[in-house]
């Protein structure tokens, strides 16, 4: 028999007024899962994080977390999830410290324990020099981290991440990743929303794609770049020509084309070989890019638009 | 209106949960109590000296003790009730607002029941170290006459609890804090002037007298003044806590709602 899920959803929705902003989705996640979900703003994407979190209850639909109702037993399910939400929620008032074992206490966790357990967190996330600093001066990356160890201070059993890297700069992103990455070595289940393709494939065992409240696609990231794109992709960019007019003269090159606002897109098995062909029937290129094909081709070609603009 | 995620019937509150609810408010003002105790200590002594012995010294005597003993324990009702709301005003609608404290704890165990016990719970630790540096500088002027003075604090707490309680529905509620101003002009002031603080309301016309008796204020003043002066209060004693009861149960609901509604999404 196969291990019962963390979090099981069938049919469900949410509406807010008539804005309906989850659209009957179903969704499996198993222990040990990093699974994501991946989708442009307002996709339903944080509305189903909150049902999942238990801050916001389903309009209708089923919805179990560790196997139980968030109906009715919303403090007990809250009790074994870490949140790491997508507005940064410390306490400007107390210290870093503080704020760790504060949180901590809300669990009911003894003071002492919850002492030593800020200690291991802010080691874990490397805020371990600034434990009785302020909040207000750490760089947006180390309120994340700090985000990030309050979530894990209750040793949850799932960990939410709404939007964990959005604003950060590189540097922080690769640094936040790489504490994420370890926490699924150690098989913590993560469940994480994110509109970077890189992210997504960085993280994700698992991912599903949604647009307008639905889920569109899912699966392992390289098993929806093999259904839903090739394996490579030929970037053409021209000078006078329009990409739409230059698409109809390509038809036919590598599997299919694609004209966006400022490029065409080839998919093809062979980059190289599409390129050349593409030289040979449309006008000369300004520019020509041979790429592996990600996540955000399959994005766009199951909905036609493109994830970040 | 059920709180998101709570089991209908289950208990509303939790103590462990209120607890740390009010760790974290301590946590914060342990860092500024040497003001808060400074100024809960020159407040009282400014208005003592002012109304006490300045005004007193023209006036003589109200109901027969000189008129510094009988405000006394109507300024200590009424530095219990802007206490109350003054720090359910501000505060709470920040940490709606500005701090997502709120936020934060719905992500855990914490049931709104709890944030809203844990935060009364927290206003009347406030108004009892405002009440005791109250208190002694009373008995050093000397304000002090009856063996029944030590029920103050009590009844302060009690007083707390009536006015913070509906005030934090109102700072969970509001859109604005441009509110709070409205509410310190039109129900703190007000209470203050003619709530029994500083003369009795028998003073004033027959037909605004029941505005006072709405006040939480006047039935703590003059609990208060029954026991500093050792006489007996216009109410029965009964009456005078029933209706601070009643505030604070009927403002403990609408706390309870108003921050489940805002929590809500």
């Amino acid at each position: 028999m196969a291990e019962q899920p963390l979090i099981f959803a069938r049919g469900l929705v949410k509406r807010f007024g008539d804005f309906t902003a989850v659209d009957g989705i179903d969704l499996s996640v198993a222990p040990g899962e990093a699974f994501g979900f991946l989708g442009p703003n307002g996709a339903g994407k944080s509305s189903t994080m909150r049902m999942i979190g238990c801050v916001s209850l389903p309009t209708a639909g089923e919805l179990r977390i560790l196997g139980m109702d968030p109906a009715r037993q919303g403090p007990a399910i809250r009790a074994r999830l870490g949140v790491c939400p997508q507005l940064d929620n410390l306490d400007p008032d107390l210290t870093v410290e503080e704020n760790l074992i504060t949180y901590a206490r809300y669990f009911g966790m003894p003071r002492g324990l919850a002492r030593r357990r800020a200690a291991e967190l802010l080691e874990f996330v490397r805020l371990a020099d600034r434990a009785g600093g302020k909040v207000e001066p750490l760089s947006g990356g180390m309120k994340r981290r700090l985000t990030i160890a309050r979530a894990l201070v209750n040793e949850p059993d799932i960990v939410l991440l709404d939007e964990p890297t959005t604003g950060l700069d590189p540097q922080a992103r690769h640094l936040l990743w790489e504490r994420l990455f370890q926490l699924k070595r150690r098989g913590v289940t993560l469940v994480l929303t994110t509109h970077y393709m890189d992210e997504a494939e960085q993280l994700c065992d698992r991912l599903v794609v949604m647009d307008g409240g639905r889920i569109v696609a899912q699966g392992s990231p390289r098993a929806l770049i093999a259904e839903h794109s090739t394996p490579e992709v030929v970037e053409l960019r021209y000078g006078q020509e329009s990409p739409a007019e230059v698409a109809v003269k390509l038809a036919g090159v590598g599997r299919r084309v694609d004209a966006l606002p400022d490029r065409v897109l080839v998919y093809a098995e062979d980059g190289d070989a599409a390129a050349a062909q593409a030289h040979e029937r449309g006008p000369a290129p300004a520019s020509v890019l041979v790429r592996r094909s990600t996540l955000e081709d399959v994005f766009l070609h199951l909905t036609g638009r493109t994830l970040v603009d | 209106m059920a709180a998101v995620g709570d089991a209908r019937g289950a208990r509303p509150v939790s103590p462990a949960s209120t607890l740390a609810v009010l760790e974290r408010a301590l946590t914060v003002y342990r860092r500024v109590w040497r003001g808060s105790v400074f100024s809960g200590f020159l407040f009282p002594v400014m208005f003592l000296v002012a109304f006490g012995i300045g005004v007193g010294g023209r006036v003589g005597q109200v109901g027969g003790v000189d008129y510094l003993a009988w405000i006394v324990p109507g300024v200590l009702a009424a530095t219990a009730f802007q206490t109350a709301v003054g720090e359910c005003a501000f505060p709470v609608f920040g940490d709606f607002r500005w701090t997502r404290a709120y936020h934060a704890m719905r992500a855990t165990p914490v049931r709104v029941g709890d944030m809203v016990a844990g935060w009364l719970l927290y206003i009347v630790v406030r108004v009892e170290i405002a009440t005791a540096a109250f208190l002694l500088v009373s008995a050093l002027f000397g304000a002090l006459r009856s063996p029944w003075a030590p029920l103050t604090p009590l009844v302060c707490a009690l007083v707390a609890l009536a006015a913070a309680a509906p005030m934090m529905g109102v700072a969970a509620r509001v859109e604005h804090d441009g509110w709070f101003a409205l509410v310190f002009r039109f129900v703190v002031i007000p209470s203050t002037l003619f709530g029994g603080v500083f003369f009795p309301v028998e003073r004033l016309p027959a037909v605004v007298r029941p505005l006072a008796w709405l006040s939480p204020l006047w039935h703590g003043a003059e609990l208060n003044r029954a026991a500093t002066l050792g006489g007996v209060p216009p109410w029965p004693v009964a009456a005078h806590l029933g209706v601070l009861v009643a505030f604070a149960a009927a403002g403990a609901v609408l706390a309870w709602r108003c921050f489940s509604r805002r929590l809500e999404d």
